[in-house]
């Protein structure tokens, strides 16, 4: 029971980026075709379950001080481990994704789920919940992608769609199109979501490092260094 | 000369970083509510791709690529980020603290902002020589700021306007965002029509 909560949280009432979000940039960058969507998702997953069981299991070898320098680095490694797979098996999908797939070792999801879920938890359940942010970030991208392509190219996965083909709103694949699918998508979610907690603070919904500062705001972290000067 | 204005150009309006290339959203989201902060964010990231880059360049090309450890590219350009952000944050508090009062705070954010290490691959990918690679830096930082000063005059608009609940918060920020980034689209093919 509680393996299954643990997966479901990541897709819906978790996900990383529709509730969380966490992620933005490779959600709004490789969101412009299904296939490009999907092959980011698995990448980035399978990262993410590396990292997860790693962290986990050297949770209590790791020093607590020095613990963001230890779980970057072996980020990195599995981040340069895909990077080769991909590059050797799936040579298109690389072009596609270019820079975006080295840049997953910034993805805030993968820290974030090292620094609030892994280094607490047991291996099974880090790796279940790497499963679970993984399928929750893939469907979220799936989502964006779906409308996107769908919109913006009128095919859906390459598939050409009879009348949307020819009146395609290119736009929508274009960088405006990403923010504009991904603000309506984040209001739908709030619009849905009634029991979430409505109060958020958004200087540090963005932020990268938000988990792990532990601030409410970047105002009060700047205080603070002012009062400690 | 003519080729490094092309490329200065292009990486602030064209490729912006944050607009059309998505990189570095995060900050971009996250500190732009107010103009000082956003300044403060974006001097920040202006020196740490300057440095970043000044930095990761020699180390592929003389160290990495002689000894055919291209593949280690990825770990070895976030250490060296994470290390020189670490560095110049010292550095700045004991030598110069008036520096370090106004960026300082943003530093320690920088380490995990995809658009430092995105610039710092793009250079090597590009195949930039040294020069034109910093001007790559300087420009994508200079977008940056443009991008994030721009944007925290639409946002401070945005605060006091009457909002649907649904749209309050995050998914407002965001449609602003698309609006502005409509606005870089009408550079398209400017500048290499400028020296054609």
């Amino acid at each position: 029971m509680n393996t299954l909560k643990n997966f479901t949280k990541g897709l819906i009432k978790e996900n990383p980026v529709l509730v969380l979000v966490l992620g933005t940039c490779p959600t709004l960058a490789t969101s412009t075709s299904v296939i490009n969507a999907l092959g980011m998702g698995a990448a980035a997953t399978v990262v993410l379950l590396c990292s997860n069981i790693v962290i986990s299991a050297l949770r209590k070898v790791i020093p607590d001080k020095v613990r963001i320098p230890c779980y970057i680095v072996l980020i990195a490694g599995f981040v340069t481990a895909v990077q080769m797979l991909v590059k050797a098996f799936a040579p298109a999908l690389d072009k596609s994704l270019g820079i975006y797939l080295p840049l997953i070792v910034v993805n805030c999801i993968i820290l974030g789920r090292a620094e609030m879920f892994a280094n607490k938890n047991k291996v099974f359940d880090s790796a279940i919940d790497a499963l679970g942010m993984g399928a929750g970030f893939t469907l979220a991208l799936f989502l964006m992608a779906t409308i996107r392509e769908i919109s913006g190219n009128g095919t859906f996965c390459g598939i050409e769609i009879p009348v949307l083909i020819d009146n395609h709103i290119s736009i929508m694949t274009m960088a405006p199109g990403g923010f504009f699918v991904f603000g309506l998508l984040i209001a739908c979610v709030n619009k849905f979501a009634k029991n979430k907690p409505q109060k958020k603070n958004f200087d540090c919904a963005g932020c990268p490092q938000a988990e792990l500062c532990g601030k409410t705001s970047c105002d009060e972290e700047k205080k603070e260094a002012a009062v400690n000067d | 000369m003519t080729k490094l204005i092309i490329i200065l150009l292009s990486a602030v309006f064209i490729n912006n970083y944050v607009l059309s290339r998505f990189l570095g959203i995060c900050p971009f989201l996250g500190v732009s509510k107010k103009l000082d902060s956003a300044t403060g964010m974006s001097l920040a990231v202006i020196f740490v791709m300057l440095m970043a880059t000044a930095v990761t360049w020699p180390i592929q090309m003389y160290l990495l690529v002689p000894n055919d450890l291209g593949y280690l590219q990825t770990i070895v350009f976030i250490l060296v980020i994470a290390a020189l952000v670490q560095l110049v944050e010292i550095i700045l508090k004991r030598y110069v603290p008036s520096l370090h009062k106004s960026l300082g705070v943003y530093l320690p954010l920088i380490t995990t902002n995809c658009a430092v290490l995105g610039v710092t691959i793009l250079n090597i990918d590009e195949g930039y020589s040294f020069v034109e690679a910093m001007v790559n830096s300087l420009g994508s930082g200079l977008g940056f700021f443009l991008a994030m000063v721009m944007f925290s005059g639409v946002r401070s608009t945005i605060e006091g306007s009457d909002i649907p609940k649904s749209f309050q918060g995050l998914p407002i920020t965001l449609i602003a965002a698309a609006i502005t980034s409509l606005s870089f689209l009408g550079f398209g093919g400017v500048i290499e029509n400028l020296f054609a």
